[in-house]
């Protein structure tokens, strides 16, 4: 007579379970890129109707910049240099001496950013990176004198940071190329 | 006098090791799900252009590329200014407006980074953003390397 063998409880060995879970861990830890998109920022405007006329801009509260195709900038029919774009925008948007030819108020101050056709990438960047600098440092002066801190230390749709917001609204037009 | 004796140091001190596969799934879990395998394959030559007062994007999901550049041609040959979204390269500039209208049904926030090549002209920047106006994707980027002081 045979005799039945009793089955035990039948177990997988578990003990390279974390060898496996270790392998996989140092593929994806290897495979993964936490990198960061940086950039600037912009929101283009709705497309323009042809019939609307556009609306009326007093002169004095746009700051028209022109840069060609080699670097050169003029700033409202004046050449100025590169390095001072950023404190003569400074000075436009606050208009600490309340200059008649300067912008009314900062929240009425319209940048409007105009480049040719064959202006490199990297110029109109260079161009558009002095205007962001700008608005950063007044914003980073009213925030420090309001409320002690940097603007970039107040909380993302706080109301502190609304209110810099307001203030120093970024109003820039990027107008198309001649030709 | 009460006698204090001496604690010997433990010869069988071990660390209980059970709870280590726990662990180990746990992170890989966590690099499983944050690992972007898929990435696009440039058909364009592209070298970002460098920018000191730039922000991040935060929200990795909304944001869809534009790439643009000189094309790579065989044999490590550079050929003409061209656009490329996702994996192909968009030869009629009108053909963008349609395709970043059904990317933004998808996805309503959707943010465009543009990554364009430093040497590229800006005369086919201003085609392409006019296609976006068109679409009526507002929210772009154009994205650039942060800027070693």
């Amino acid at each position: 007579m045979l005799k039945k063998k009793k089955r035990e409880g039948a177990e997988i060995n578990g003990s390279s379970m974390a060898d496996i879970a270790f392998l996989l861990l140092i593929f994806f830890l290897v495979t993964t890129t936490i990198n960061v998109d940086t950039g600037i920022g912009m929101v283009l405007p709705p497309p323009l109707d042809p019939e609307q006329e556009p609306p009326p801009i007093r002169e004095r509260n746009l700051m028209k910049i022109l840069v060609n195709s080699q670097g050169l900038v003029l700033m409202d029919e004046e050449p100025v240099p590169i390095t001072d774009v950023r404190d003569k925008l400074i000075e436009f948007i606050s208009n600490p001496e309340n200059n008649e030819e300067l912008a009314i108020s900062p929240d009425a101050a319209i940048v409007s950013l105009k480049t040719q056709r064959e202006t490199p990438y990297s110029i109109y960047i260079d161009m558009l990176d002095e205007v962001m600098g700008a608005y950063k440092d007044l914003r980073d002066a009213a925030s420090r004198s309001n409320y002690g801190v940097s603007y970039d230390a107040l909380a993302d749709d706080s109301p502190q940071q609304e209110q810099i917001k307001d203030m120093y609204p970024k109003k820039i037009s990027i107008a198309e190329p001649d030709s | 006098m009460a006698h204090f004796k001496k604690k010997q140091a433990g010869s069988k001190q071990e660390i209980p090791t059970s709870a280590m596969p726990d662990v180990v799934f746990m992170l890989l879990f966590f690099f499983m799900v944050t690992t972007v395998l898929r990435e696009v394959t440039l058909k364009v030559k592209l070298d970002l252009t460098q920018a000191s007062n730039i922000e991040k994007i935060e929200q990795k999901r909304l944001v869809s590329y534009i790439y643009m550049g000189p094309e790579r041609l065989p044999g490590n040959q550079i050929g003409e200014d061209k656009v490329q979204i996702d994996d192909a390269i968009v030869e009629d500039l009108g053909a963008i407006r349609n395709l970043m209208y059904d990317k933004l049904i998808e996805e309503p926030r959707l943010i465009v980074s543009l990554r364009v090549d430093q040497n590229s002209e800006f005369g086919l920047l201003t085609d392409v953003q006019k296609e976006l106006q068109q679409a009526g994707t507002f929210r772009i980027n154009y994205s650039t390397k942060r800027e070693a002081d």
